[in-house]
């Protein structure tokens, strides 16, 4: 087996490595809908829509502190 | 001092959204003017015979694909980062005197290593890389430029009042790593006077790789430009633009997440299909092909989420020129991501390869996706930041219709010439001799690409008539904050 064959095998291996993780992150954020601060992912969409200085943010860095 | 309520603060997203239009200008204008060179081979004298040196084709060439890229596009990034950095992270630039200090330093550098540029490839001091044109000294400015942009962004991210990153800061992020990389590898080059004790000029180099391994760094590169310049930034902008704009949230978060990792995952390894029927390894070819086709997947994912924000608000997108350009965007992104990896199937590949096709592809991505996405965000911006209504609606209306039909003539003559090309020069008779010599190729496209020179014109006469529609905002209508949340004021 020369080097580019070896390439080629981790090439694929890789790729595979992959496709596993994608689709478990696929079945992650769908099974779970929430993440680990227990925010519902469709609500950081009001990062854009309520973005005025004065906004409350979605979860605050402040919120951290005071925990 | 007076107390004064907190506001962002757009100084640095001024500067760059100025260097946007202008440098937008030249690159089109340049890009114009080649266009017909390559219809009227004439017109590469146009200023006499002694100025040929400096009009001629290949010495404008890279100055058009610089300028548009790094121009146009950049600024365009670095404009629409200044503006949506500190809105979704909800910190204003004025409460850092260090980050403002940075951005103008960004600022200001960027511009010198512009006119470095600009003077060098003029003078036709260039690596002949493709898109990788500039000497090694410029290239020590350009990662200056770069790591100031990175301290910037990563300095307002670190002192950010919201705790989750919004999806656009994840595709600036992956920008300015994607291509702090990318540019890193590609341009590893060898100063020829210092390595060989003093011979030649002291800016020239040669690149650390050779043959097939310098086309392959080359390709990776090449193609990796479009991924982290013309994609991963413009999903950016649009994530944050479009639902901005229609006052409608992404239609689903979690796909833009899914799309995000899909994109990074796959787009870095697609670069192989620039080198199939090349000397580069079979299974590298291959699997250019295959991440290429794999590569629709992440993008439709984008570009559907786009549109599916839009769902039940389609009427926004015939009453607001804005809303236009920006789902025309989206549509183009669509299209061109499905074309890019049809021409990459190796069987399709064999007619397409070196046509016109290919520059017809790039086209209707840069001109449709790019060009009216960024345009699209400096006229939402502009009366945020100049608290001005924008001057004229009509005449935005008329600029997308005309951009439009620019854009349409542009691809659809292209591909006909592209795919005439293929396959006048793969025609032979039954022994095997070629059907037609080059010469009759060109004679057969003239008319495609005098068409596509007035495509190109007609875009940049839209263009303008967007520059003078930002100008003339700086002294339209001054509005409230009220009229400012979602659909952007416009004048008549």
């Amino acid at each position: 087996m020369d080097i580019a064959e070896l390439q080629a095998y981790g090439y694929f291996a890789l790729t595979a490595t992959l496709v596993v993780v994608l689709y478990g992150y696929i079945y992650h954020l769908y099974s779970k809908k929430k993440d680990a601060d227990g925010h519902d992912y469709e609500d950081y969409s009001n990062m854009a829509l309520k973005d005025d200085i004065t906004d409350t943010p979605v979860s605050a860095v402040s919120d951290d502190k005071e925990k | 001092m007076e107390n004064r309520p907190l506001e962002y603060d757009y100084t640095v997203a001024k500067m760059f959204m100025f260097t946007t239009i202008v440098l937008g200008i030249v690159g089109m204008l340049i890009g114009v003017i080649l266009a017909f060179q390559l219809a009227f081979p004439s017109v590469n004298t146009i200023l006499g015979e002694g100025l040929a040196e400096y009009t001629n084709f290949s010495r404008l060439r890279p100055l058009h694909t610089d300028a548009v890229i790094f121009g146009f596009t950049l600024s365009g990034i670095f404009a629409t980062w200044y503006y949506v950095g500190q809105r979704v992270l909800k910190v204003s630039m004025a409460e850092s005197g260090l980050l403002m200090f940075l951005g103008k330093l960004h600022f200001w550098l960027y511009l010198i290593v512009v006119a470095a540029v600009v003077v060098t490839l003029f003078m036709g001091i260039t690596t002949s890389k493709e898109y990788a044109e500039f000497e090694w000294p410029i290239d020590i400015a350009v990662v200056v430029v770069w790591v100031l942009w990175g301290m910037g962004l990563f300095g307002l991210i670190g002192i950010r009042r919201e705790k989750s990153l919004y999806i656009s800061i994840w595709y600036y992020i992956a920008t300015f790593l994607g291509i702090a990389m990318l540019y890193l590898f590609n341009n590893m080059e060898i100063p020829t006077y210092f390595a060989s004790g003093g011979i030649g000029s002291w800016w020239h180099s040669v690149s650390m790789y050779a043959g097939t391994n310098d086309a392959l760094v080359q390709w990776w590169y090449g193609h990796n430009a479009v991924a982290f310049g013309f994609t991963v930034p413009i999903v950016a902008m649009i994530y944050y633009f479009l639902p901005k704009e229609s006052g409608q949230a992404i239609y689903s978060y979690k796909l833009s997440l899914l799309s995000f990792w899909g994109l990074m995952f796959v787009y870095l390894w697609a670069g192989g299909h620039h080198l199939l029927y090349s000397t580069v390894p079979d299974w590298m070819q291959t699997m250019g092909s295959i991440f290429s086709v794999i590569l629709i997947l992440p993008s439709w994912g984008s570009a559907i989420n786009m549109l599916l924000t839009m769902k039940g608000e389609w009427q926004q997108v015939a009453a607001s020129p804005l809303i236009k350009f920006m789902i025309l965007a989206s549509t183009f992104y669509m299209f061109s991501t499905l074309e890019g990896p049809i021409q990459a199937i190796k069987s399709v590949n064999a007619i397409a390869h070196f046509t016109d096709w290919i520059v017809g592809h790039v086209h209707d991505g840069v001109l449709g996706w790019v060009g009216f996405m960024i345009m699209a965000s400096l006229f939402h911006m502009a009366p945020r930041v100049f608290k001005r209504e924008i001057y004229s609606k009509s005449l935005m209306a008329t600029q997308f219709w005309i951009q439009t039909l620019g854009v349409v003539l542009y691809f659809t003559s292209m591909w006909i010439a592209g795919i005439t090309q293929g396959m006048m020069w793969r025609a032979h008779d039954e022994f095997g001799n070629l059907a037609y010599s080059f010469i009759d190729t060109v004679t057969v496209l003239h008319p495609y690409y005098t068409i596509r020179g007035v495509g190109g014109l007609l875009y940049l006469v839209g263009f303008l008539m967007f520059a003078y529609n930002i100008y003339k905002t700086m002294s339209a209508r001054p509005v409230e904050e009220s009229e400012l949340q979602n659909a952007s004021p416009m004048g008549a």
